[in-house]
């Protein structure tokens, strides 16, 4: 076998096609074909080939899909559904939004492969609102699959029958929490919900339910075409397969990067041509902003599931989100910590009011206007909202700040005499900073 | 542009006064239909309320008193659970926006980026503040959180469109044409419309624009430069070689095909992982 190169466009691979959004585009390249080898095979084989493959959960938590599926008790009377969570939101995450605005039709192939092997007839893609150009692509493409019959009843003549609906959030980044994003898609308020019991069980309707994100259901296709053994010839003995890694921020060539689990940072800014010019790595998130930060001491740390996780960190959703040494962590962490706070559904105390306090505490430090003991006070305000949280993302608030006071704690402890904007002046940091003689 | 005309009690009328807005009128017989439709489109009707709200402040330029009483009444829901939603979601608005709705991402990275200056910019140039509208009634500004984009950092988003890569500048010539009502195109996307035009799409009436603008920006093609220039592909598949008659003679095969593998390592997978990670 030949050695895997460093990147492996699977996914993006028809981004850079004449219209690839349409139908047209996408069957050009044997798009769709996979439903024929699916159908061919019971739904409990189609589960079977995605555990086989190692396929883990892209939107951050990295459950293995295959066995999410077989969750859902086939015995349960209620109608099943499959649930896509389209609500990209996460700080620094922006691989769903290209990969639907570039190419609709894999993620509806993947549904119906997906809602196929969990026996669903109604699937749905939950997509933020905010995005309305990919909103545009997924009702073309919906619209076009219903057309030429790889959606609605009797689909490729197989007898089985499948409605999708393109669902609009409205703007709340709670609703990435699946449960949470149930009762918005069940028309309530998007507030997370006590498991158990868990969506498998009862989720939308309380009725069994999968939800999954885009880049994983978008991943089943080309693992019913090409094979679980094919998919797992890629990435790491426990991280299997392919992924998209998005590089934002300080870097020469930011975007997206197609690549088996297991690269390093280094590797992935050495395509990306590097930290932006005359500049060096601050620090960085690997998964977002509810994944702690890492630094210049991470690089060579392999990016998947295991590794982030050993180096203190998490995968979650490869937003590398990278900072160079003209900003201000204190600044970045309050900014981070001003999203949580404005973002907390109210529903649990801690996330509430503990938001609220780090919020208070940071603006002071971030001002220069920091009290003796404020230090402790962030972390002692972290350490009774992390765990004691309804959901994960009164976790995910904490995670900023106590990563960032680990590895920059002078930084903190600077911000009781002087602003943040003082020791690293703003405008230095911005994009155009060169073009303006900053 | 319709003006909205009638009464109406609650918190909402507040807010709807308090701009100058006059109360609201009732809704039409088309798009009382229309919120039928929604609700129709789901195995229970009241999974419709979000793309009903928004087809409500595509029919009235916001949340009205009147359009709630008639997602209630259409889903059989009191006001106030219909308020109790309208009220969770920063994209349902209270209080009329412009034509144009700029948001400016000032979440961390974008603001570090150039987002901090540009709405501050933006601000003192148009000379109204966060969740402020112009009185002629074209724009409206707010600073909007991480918009899934942030390879194009510093972004600004126009009625949910991207515009991506701003500067101070770039900013201030984009609210100035979309104000003298030059024809404005997102980096990544089609001519831009009028922001109740976006609602209507949210609300699942496409406008059939689908097909405006290109695939991906460039940055989306960024790693796929990189493999192309360099000759990188995912290894091949006995599918790829079956497709792809050239390319049949490969003796290394990247994978075995998949019925081989169906029966492999299905026991001990079954249910040994405790569920509830994600």
């Amino acid at each position: 076998m030949t050695a895997i190169p460093p990147l492996t466009p699977v996914l993006t691979d028809n981004w850079d096609d004449e219209r690839s959004w349409t139908l047209a585009s996408y069957e050009a390249r044997g798009g769709y074909d996979a439903l024929d080898t699916a159908f061919a095979m019971t739904p409990d084989e189609v589960i079977t080939a995605v555990k086989d493959a190692g396929l883990r959960g892209r939107g951050g938590a990295g459950f293995p899909t295959g066995m999410k599926w077989g969750f859902i008790p086939q015995d349960n009377p209620n109608p099943k559904y499959l649930v896509v969570n389209a609500d990209e939101s996460e700080p620094g995450t922006c691989k769903d939004v290209p990969l639907m605005m570039a190419s609709p039709h894999t993620l509806v192939e993947g549904v119906i492969l997906a809602a196929y092997a969990i026996r669903a007839h109604h699937a749905f893609i939950y997509v933020r609102g905010e995005v309305l150009h990919v909103v545009r692509r997924l009702q073309r493409a919906v619209q076009e699959a219903y057309l030429a019959g790889h959606l609605g009843v009797d689909i490729h003549g197989s007898g089985y029958d499948l409605d999708l609906v393109v669902h609009a959030g409205a703007g709340a980044y709670i609703c990435g929490e699946e449960t949470a994003l149930l009762d918005s898609l069940e028309g309530r308020r998007g507030q997370p919900r006590l498991r158990p019991p868990f969506p498998a069980v009862a989720g939308l309707y309380a009725s069994p339910t999968v939800i999954n994100n885009v880049e994983s259901i978008a991943s089943v296709p080309a693992i019913i075409r090409n094979g679980a053994a094919w998919f797992a010839s890629l990435g790491t003995e426990k991280s299997k397969g392919f992924v998209i890694y998005s590089l934002s921020g300080h870097v020469t060539r930011p975007g997206q990067y197609e690549a088996p689990l297991g690269i390093t940072l280094r590797q992935l800014l050495e395509l990306a041509g590097g930290v932006r010019a005359g500049h060096r790595l601050k620090f960085w998130t690997p998964g977002g902003s509810s994944t702690p930060i890492l630094t210049d001491e991470h690089l060579d740390v392999p990016l998947d599931y295991e590794s982030v996780g050993a180096a203190g960190s998490m995968l979650g959703t490869r937003a590398l989100q990278i900072f160079d040494e003209t900003v201000s962590v204190v600044r970045c962490v309050l900014r981070w910590t001003e999203f949580y706070k404005h973002e907390s559904c109210g529903k649990c105390t801690p996330c509430r009011e503990g938001t609220w306090w780090l919020v208070q505490t940071l603006a002071r430090i971030d001002a220069g206007e920091g009290q003796p003991g404020d230090v402790e006070k962030l972390l002692d305000l972290c350490d009774n909202i992390l765990g004691r949280s309804f959901c994960a993302l009164g976790d995910g608030a904490t995670s900023p700040i106590t990563s960032a006071i680990k590895y920059f704690g002078e930084e903190f402890e600077a911000g009781m005499h002087t602003p943040s904007r003082e020791l690293f002046p703003p405008a230095a940091s911005t994009a155009y900073a060169q073009e303006v003689g900053v | 542009m319709t003006e909205v005309t009638g009464a109406g009690t609650g918190p909402l009328d507040a807010a709807a006064t308090s701009d100058g807005t006059a109360l609201d009128a009732s809704l039409d017989a088309t798009t009382l239909g229309e919120l039928r439709q929604i609700a129709a489109r789901y195995p229970q009707g009241r999974s419709g309320l979000l793309p009903m709200l928004h087809l409500v402040q595509s029919a009235q330029g916001r949340i009205t008193p009147a359009g709630i009483e008639a997602c209630a009444d259409v889903l059989g829901l009191s006001p106030a659970e219909v308020s109790g939603v309208a009220t969770f979601y920063t994209m349902y608005k209270r209080r009329s926006v412009g034509d144009y709705h700029v948001g400016v991402c000032t979440n961390t990275l974008c603001a570090v980026m150039g987002g901090d200056e540009i709405f501050a910019t933006l601000q003192d140039h148009l000379g109204i503040g966060n969740d402020e509208t112009t009185d002629d009634g074209r724009i409206s500004l707010e600073h909007v959180e991480c918009n899934a984009a942030c390879d194009y950092a510093p972004v600004v988003m126009v009625n949910w469109e991207f515009v991506d890569d701003q500067t101070p500048e770039s900013a201030v010539r984009l609210v100035d044409d979309l104000r003298s009502g030059a024809e404005v195109h997102s980096t990544r996307g089609p001519r831009i419309c009028t922001w109740r035009e976006a609602e209507r799409v949210l609300a699942g009436f496409p406008d059939d624009r689908a097909d405006e603008g290109p695939g991906a920006g460039t940055a989306s093609l960024a790693g796929l430069r990189v493999a192309r220039e360099r000759g990188w592909e995912a290894p091949r598949s006995d599918t790829d070689a079956r497709r792809t008659d050239e390319h049949a003679d490969s003796s290394e095969q990247a994978a075995v095909a998949a019925d081989e593998q169906a029966d492999t390592g299905r026991a001990e997978t079954e249910t040994k992982i405790e569920e509830g990670k994600e």
